[in-house]
């Protein structure tokens, strides 16, 4: 059961092989077991999932049921829910419960799914580890010793060791698909303005945009029909007709012209992943896509662009959190000076620390031109290349990451590093285009198995497109029902 | 040596829209604290601003009513600083493009008119409120007005003395009403200055250094500080100081300015866009929607009044110095009154009246209708004006309309020429010296005479006969 589809899990339970009741218990139960040493989750609250799981029953009787309507899904800490305690990964907001429901979260709730927990991620999603959560480390299910990505990579954990049925990740520079690159699963960063934010805590407000994470790409297809639409209350919500993202699914790859970035296979690429990626493009080329050299010449800048716009934005986003009307205050303070610089001292860790130092300068007086303004041209000069490479092809493929999970620790001392790990992930964020991961394989790491995600880029709403183009890969290959040992 | 004084004013309009200028709460001044913040208000985490259509629409009707590019793109920034009443730690702007860019408002100073040029107008959101000493030893605040729409109107350093300054702010202040874009209630802040003074020595073009003189919230405290900071400007530089770029406040009970804060401490904003907002379109479109709600500008009714009603430049000016006093003039007129006789009444009795008393003309208690009623009497001979001073004052105390006071005092003119004759031959019977004399060639002894007769009529003979009967007698 913990294997199954969503598509499986939506028949068993309207036709009563299984209740949503039974459903959540089983992952409440394999979470009770698991949670504890893989730490995806920060909240678990039995009883709420559970009411709402015996509500979905309820619906399931009455016969109005939706396609998701009793499936336990896990919630990203990021975004703020009715009741629960929301964190975004902080002690900033260790006390803090959400008093109203995030757009996603209510569509979830809408659709009668079931919020199983909130997921672990990296502070303020500031992250590719999952290392700078105020509530610890992630293991990675393929290999405990590794990360699990970051910053979804609570979501991508729990997705991995079936500890959830699907989960929800937000990504802002790769914060979706590394992670799911890293644990074997597929994740899907729609086009930016798809799925509301409201009730998703900001880091970089043009950048931002929530997505799924599930074990295919069909379970994606049904998430994304739950999760997008126009929203008022988001100002940067596109206003478009709901679309139905299965509508694709099982159509011939015949045809389909496939871009191959020069830039992405260059140096800093790691050659176990380089092998993985070219038998997948291997397998596209067997299943009718031609496929054509395509180049993105300012890839290289994505990295420092993106590590001055987004920092330039958290530097403001995150002045909210000052301990005045709620979140994080200290004890003991002389003054209002004081007790801003020492709550905000305790309440944020170094690298959300580090970001909002960096957003700051780059938006002072005297630097701003240099900095901000500067980096913004060439955000443009950026989403250019993307449009000139899609007048080529229809799709652009390439590695996710550029190596498999790394150990704990490895550089959670080098934050230039770090940052490499988004390398083919920040440009389409940059972009505002759809990314998606899937699972193409694996690669042998000393005498482990680690998973290597493809990365699919489309263009601006073509994300039916993009989950066919990965749903029939999944018709032909097996990896990403492949499941980690031990769980 | 003779110094001239430069002034430029930033003024603060509160819009008066239904609700926020990012969210749905209501703006409505005096509720308790913190029961009109949404979860937008205080931001909450993860809420998102959402921008009110009615706040645009006020920005765009300023901005035609002072002749003034709208940009067809503005765009929304955030102004970074840390303050307990600013939730958000940001206030969201605008900065480098405003809705509203050149413009200008001319104004009466004296005898003479003055074009002051206006920068620009953008739009903006409020901060809260903090309430020191709300219990022991602590501040409260107060989110009401966080988010709070504003416009804020920038002029040139144009105006050259306080009673320019000033002739400009109650020029804005009525301009604002008058399109029913703010309620003007000083006393609530609805409407404050800041005020920018420098001085410099006369016939220079360079501008001197300047000081802010900060949230003004009277006319009166405006001259008074202007008046002030002038002349302490000058005496520093007299003295031979130097004026240091700095905030003042003005305060009332001394009378005085003192520096707040010096410019050179003053925050790094860190100014950029804000990526929660599209950048604010205005098609022709809007524009000529908005235009085709805009009430008669105060310019074109004057032109209107000279030509439709055949009135003076002066008269015109006066009777569109204020909406409601334009509203009222143009009841009365509606009503069948005369209008030359109409403005003369508003702008001399109901004036006074009001002047006395210190009301409003909205607060008039003699409606349009009951006005024009009167001076219908008086153009059709039923009272004379005097007798109709008369009247009106009845009116003011609640007395009735026009016709019952008229009637009930028996005031009506008396127009019978049988009874004008029989009290001019009393007159001139008891008055026999003054008939010599007027017959010996004193005219003023005529004018002594029609004085006699009118009060004997208790001021009811209409004065035109009396006049004619008297002389023809007298010249029998």
């Amino acid at each position: 059961m913990i294997n199954s589809s969503l598509k499986q899990l939506g028949a068993m339970l309207q036709t009563k092989q299984v209740s949503s009741t039974e459903l959540t218990q089983a992952f409440l139960q394999r979470i009770d077991q698991h949670n504890p040493e893989i730490n995806a989750y920060i909240t678990i609250e039995a009883e709420r999932s559970l009411a709402q799981a015996k509500a979905a029953d309820a619906r399931i009787a009455a016969g109005n049921a939706a396609p998701l309507t009793g499936i336990p899904i896990a919630q990203k800490d990021i975004f703020v829910a009715n009741g629960w305690k929301t964190t975004c990964g902080s002690k900033m907001l260790d006390n803090f419960i959400g008093p109203y429901d995030a757009t996603v979260i209510k569509l979830f709730d809408d659709a009668g799914a079931v919020n199983l927990g909130k997921t672990n991620m990296d502070e303020f999603a500031m992250g590719s580890s999952n290392e700078t959560s105020y509530y610890g480390k992630v293991q990675n299910p393929w290999d405990r010793t590794r990360v699990p990505g970051g910053s979804s990579g609570g979501s991508a954990a729990a997705v991995a060791a079936r500890l959830c049925a699907a989960a929800t990740g937000t990504d802002t520079g790769g914060s979706i698909r590394q992670p799911a690159s890293l644990c074997g699963l597929s994740g899907l960063k729609p086009t930016y303005g798809l799925v509301s934010r409201y009730g998703m805590i900001a880091f970089a407000s043009s950048l931002d945009q929530a997505g799924p994470m599930a074990k295919s790409c069909e379970d994606m297809a049904l998430m994304m029909n739950v999760m997008t639409g126009f929203d008022e209350r988001d100002s940067t919500s596109l206003q478009r007709d709901k679309e139905n993202y299965e509508r694709e699914l099982g159509k011939p790859l015949q045809g389909l012209r496939v871009g191959l970035p020069k830039e992405f296979f260059a140096e800093g690429l790691s050659s176990e992943v380089a092998a993985v990626v070219e038998s997948a493009i291997a397998e596209y080329r067997k299943l009718g896509a031609e496929i054509v050299e395509i180049s993105l010449p300012n890839t290289q800048l994505s990295i420092p662009v993106y590590y001055v716009l987004a920092p330039a934005e958290a530097s403001s986003n995150l002045s909210r959190f000052d301990g005045v009307r709620y979140g994080h205050r200290a004890a003991e303070y002389d003054d209002l000076l004081d007790m801003y610089c020492k709550s905000r001292a305790e309440g944020f860790g170094a690298e959300v620390k580090r970001r909002i130092l960096i957003g700051t300068y780059v938006l002072s007086a005297g630097y701003y031109d240099a900095y901000y303004l500067k980096a913004q041209q060439i955000r443009r000069l950026i989403a250019e290349d993307f449009a000139k490479a899609f007048t080529q092809c229809d799709v652009i493929m390439g590695p996710t990451a550029p190596g498999t999970a790394f150990r704990s620790g490895e550089k959670a001392n080098d934050p230039v590093s770090m940052y490499l790990e988004d390398l083919y992930t920040i440009a389409v964020n940059l972009a505002g285009l759809p990314g998606m991961s899937i699972p193409a394989g694996f690669a042998s790491v000393d005498g482990k198995q680690l998973p290597v995600g493809l990365q699919v880029i489309g263009n601006y709403f073509d994300e039916a497109r993009m989950l066919n183009v990965g749903h029939a890969y999944q018709q032909v290959t097996d990896w990403h029902t492949r499941m980690p040992e031990g769980l | 040596m003779q110094w001239e004084v430069v002034i430029g004013l930033e003024t603060h309009t509160q819009l008066q829209t239904k609700s926020k200028i990012f969210s749905g709460s209501s703006i409505a001044f005096g509720a308790e604290p913190n029961t009109q913040a949404s979860a937008v208000d205080i931001a909450l985490p993860g809420v998102l601003p959402v921008l009110n259509a009615e706040a645009v629409q006020c920005a765009i009707k300023f901005g035609l009513a002072v002749n003034a590019e709208i940009a067809p793109r503005s765009v929304f920034a955030r102004k970074n600083y840390f303050y307990p009443d600013l939730p958000k730690g940001y206030q969201i702007s605008q900065y480098e493009l405003p809705v509203v860019g050149k413009g200008s408002l001319t104004v009466q100073v004296g005898d003479e008119e003055k074009t002051i040029r206006i920068t620009r107008a953008h739009l903006e959101e409020d901060a809260g409120k903090s309430v020191h000493g709300a219990s022991a030893g602590m501040s409260g605040i107060d989110l009401n007005r966080a988010g709070t729409p504003l416009l804020e109107i920038v002029t040139e350093p144009d105006m050259r003395s306080a009673a320019e300054a000033v002739a400009y702010a109650k020029k804005l202040h009525e301009l604002v009403q008058w399109i029913g874009i703010c309620d003007g209630n000083m006393q609530e802040g609805s409407f404050r200055c800041d005020v920018n003074v420098s001085v410099r020595p006369k016939g220079s073009d360079k501008l001197g250094t300047r000081r802010e003189i900060k949230n003004l919230n009277s006319f009166r405290f405006m001259q008074q500080a202007i008046e002030y900071e002038t002349r302490w400007q000058i005496e520093t530089l007299e003295d031979g100081g130097t004026i240091q770029q700095a905030t003042v406040l003005f305060n009332p009970d001394t009378g005085e300015t003192r520096a707040m804060r010096s410019k050179e401490e003053a925050n790094d904003y860190r100014y950029f866009p804000d990526p929660d907002l599209l950048p604010l379109q205005i098609t022709v479109d809007d524009i000529a929607k908005v235009k085709a709600v805009m009430p008669e500008l105060p310019g074109d009714m004057k032109a209107r009044f000279e030509r439709e009603y055949s009135l003076s430049a002066y008269d015109a000016s006066g009777l569109t110095s204020s909406r409601g006093i334009a509203d009222y003039f143009t009841a009365v007129v509606t009503q069948g009154a005369e209008p030359k006789m109409a403005a003369n009444w508003v702008m001399g009795t109901v004036a006074a009246k009001l002047n006395e008393q210190d009301q409003d003309i909205s607060a008039s208690p003699v409606s349009p209708l009951q006005l024009a009623g009167l001076l219908k009497r008086i153009a059709d001979n039923t009272i004379s004006n005097k007798i109709a001073r008369e009247v009106f004052d009845a009116m003011w105390s609640g007395e009735g309309d026009a016709d019952s006071i008229i009637d009930k005092k028996g005031l009506k003119q008396v127009t019978d020429s049988g009874a004008i004759e029989a009290i001019i031959d009393e007159v001139l019977a008891a008055n026999a010296a003054m008939v010599e004399e007027f017959r010996a060639g004193k005219e003023k002894a005529f004018n002594a005479l029609v004085g006699q007769a009118m009060k004997a009529s208790k001021g009811k003979a209409n004065p035109a006969q009396v006049n004619e009967v008297l002389r023809r007698k007298l010249e029998a």
